[in-house]
């Protein structure tokens, strides 16, 4: 009779599917996972200590690189706790923009997540396709901010500026001929909106095509169905938010339980799954990308037909416009201090959430009435999803472990902060 | 929504009695100060309570009051705040403890809540604050072998050791940083003003 021994393995943190820099220390019986304790902090860079040493202005860039594939909602999240703190009101318009980028965000992420989790099943091609309609909508995030990713788009008061009049077009280049080139520009000829409401029409025709590939896939299916089952009791004890929560039957979203924004005035739907297993979690996820698109949709029209003020008139919190700053004394001296001495905050405590794509982003803020936080918590939905980790995986193959990380839509830069 | 967090804290004064210490509703939010005695107890029928039924724990964090307002601080130094969210009754409240400031420790809410696992770890990595029946408290976001807490406030910003590789060693090697602390923008406290900072869209 041969000695069989436990091993402990290393997984990470240079692995593919690790999903960036996680250290995972797996003890194994044969194939089955008895523990699996995961080594985090490898992406640390003490956001919350810098937050400290940074005025409320010059933070705010530092919450793009949180979560770094659901950008805007970070910084929506951190705008909502200074706002609260000083008692300022967002115009409707600022809201509505909000809203629409939440959602856009929300469908980049769960785009990156589904071709992510995809690639990590097995199924190569969706990641292509998910990439493919990711380019759009990192284009209007370009077109909104001038970056990609790091937009820093959202200001304490509303958001930077107004959306573009013309959407950016391709230029003609030696490695496209015109009428490629017509192609690619056909529908970029009128306004970011249009071009959005674009997307809108064309989005529900992508995700039939994912669901084809995936859905009713029987690989895909003996992957995920029944793979780390967290039932709704367990699922609150642990602390799940998001997805993560509504695929074990609890049917909790901030954007319908604490409306912020515009969401109050929105008709969106909250898909709830049953079995808690990594196949409803896929199944809500994409059925969100789904209602995230009817409310791009609805803010596109109501943005369409309500112009007005995009930032708060406010010139304490928020620059003066860059006309009025040439002509009038004050606004210039509202714009010197802005910017080197910032803006000072009243004094108190406020903890602000959004339902970010993976669950409730939170910021925890204290001010003691300096032009800098005294404090600052962030909340990371990721967290608590990781934590569960070792229940999670307990008796899988190792092969599910990917599944499971992986099904947790897990990002380092909020994890480790 | 203030009507509910009202006769919350009402509720809460009468079920904790000499337990709560402060609680007061700030910017539409509860806010209940417990002691470190009856912390573990007023957790439990927190979670428990029909009235209450906070069944999640949000966030843990660690704060130190040692800077607080440029020394206007008079209470402890280190505190420990606890969010959580009740599902049933859509209501936030904040718990906050103090901790001794020598040798701050407070009572684990694990068995309570599985979710304060990391979030207490987290707390003890960056605060050095120790929890009392936490099954296992490890360093969870630092190096390997950190010394020092490094979220206290005389924790200095760029650290304390730098790390680079060494061609003679072979081998990657730690020593003290030559990194200067800057300090752009001044921390600044104004005095009070009338409304200055008061919203003129209000």
């Amino acid at each position: 009779m041969p000695e069989i021994n436990n091993f402990t393995m290393n997984f990470g943190p240079q692995h593919p599917s690790a999903h960036g820099v996680l250290r995972l220390v797996l003890e194994l019986d044969g194939e089955v996972i008895e523990r699996a304790d995961p080594h985090i902090g490898l992406l640390h860079r003490a956001t919350e200590k810098l937050a400290e040493n940074k005025t409320y202005l010059q933070n705010l860039p530092y919450m793009d690189r949180l979560d770094y594939v659901s950008m805007m909602c970070n910084e929506h999240a951190y705008c909502l706790a200074v706002e609260k703190l000083l008692g300022l009101e967002v115009p409707r318009r600022a809201q509505y923009i909000r809203t629409l980028f939440d959602e856009i965000t929300r469908i980049l992420n769960h785009l990156l997540w589904l071709g992510a989790y995809a690639l990590d099943v097995g199924a190569m091609s969706v990641f292509l396709y998910c990439f493919r309609e990711r380019e759009d909508l990192m284009d209007v995030y370009e077109a909104v901010s001038g970056a990609r990713m790091h937009a820093a788009y959202y200001r304490p008061g509303g958001v930077y500026r107004d959306l573009p009049a013309q959407m950016p077009q391709y230029a003609a280049s030696p490695y496209r001929d015109a009428r490629r080139l017509d192609e690619l520009n056909a529908n970029r000829q009128g306004t970011v909106l249009d071009f959005i409401e674009d997307f809108t029409r064309r989005f529900p025709g992508y995700v039939d095509e994912y669901e084809t590939l995936l859905t009713d896939n029987r690989i895909w299916k003996q992957r995920t169905v029944g793979i780390g089952v967290v039932d709704s009791e367990r699922a609150v004890q642990l602390g799940f938010t998001g997805p993560m929560l509504r695929a074990s039957g609890v049917a909790w979203d901030l954007r319908r339980t604490q409306p912020y924004a515009a969401y109050a005035d929105l008709d969106f739907e909250i898909p709830v799954g049953s079995t808690g297993d990594c196949y409803d979690r896929y199944l809500v996820r994409v059925a969100e990308m789904r209602q995230s698109n009817r409310i791009i949709a609805q803010c596109v029209n109501w943005l369409r037909q309500n112009p007005g003020p995009v930032i708060t008139d406010n010139f304490k919190v928020a620059a003066p416009p860059r006309e009025e700053m040439k002509g009038s004394m004050e606004a210039l001296i509202h714009h010197f201090k802005l910017f080197s001495e910032g803006m000072s905050v009243p004094a108190g405590e406020v903890y602000t959430a959004v339902e970010a794509p993976k669950g409730e982003f939170g910021i925890y803020m204290i001010s003691d009435g300096a032009n800098k936080p005294y404090r600052m918590k962030i909340r990371a939905p990721g967290f608590s999803h990781l934590a569960a980790m070792d229940e999670m995986a307990k008796g899988h193959m190792i092969a599910d472990v990917v599944a499971i990380l992986s099904t947790m839509d897990i990002v380092f830069g909020e994890i480790d902060r | 929504m203030t009507d509910a967090l009202e006769n919350l804290r009402q509720i809460l004064s009468a079920k904790l009695g000499d337990t709560l210490r402060d609680a007061r509703i700030d910017r539409e939010e509860l806010t209940v100060e417990i002691t470190l005695e009856g912390f573990h107890a007023a957790c439990l029928c927190l979670r428990d309570d029909p009235a209450c039924r906070f069944d999640m724990l949000i966030d843990v964090c660690g704060v130190d009051y040692s800077e607080y307002g440029d020394g206007a601080w008079e209470g402890p130094r280190f505190a420990v705040v606890y969010h959580l969210l009740s599902l049933p009754h859509r209501q936030r409240i904040r718990l906050r403890i103090f901790a001794d400031t020598e040798l701050p420790i407070v009572p684990s809410v694990v068995d309570v809540w599985a979710a304060a696992n990391w979030f207490e770890r987290e707390t003890f990595d960056l605060y050095g604050i120790l929890f009392d029946g936490h099954p296992d408290l490890r360093r969870i976001l630092t190096d390997y072998g950190f010394v020092g807490y490094p979220f206290r406030k005389d924790f200095p910003l760029v650290g304390t050791v730098e790390m680079r590789y060494d061609p003679d060693q072979g081998r990657v090697i730690y020593e003290p940083t030559r990194t200067e602390e800057r300090v752009v923008v001044p921390r600044i406290i104004r005095a009070e003003e009338e409304g200055r900072y008061n919203a003129r869209n209000q």
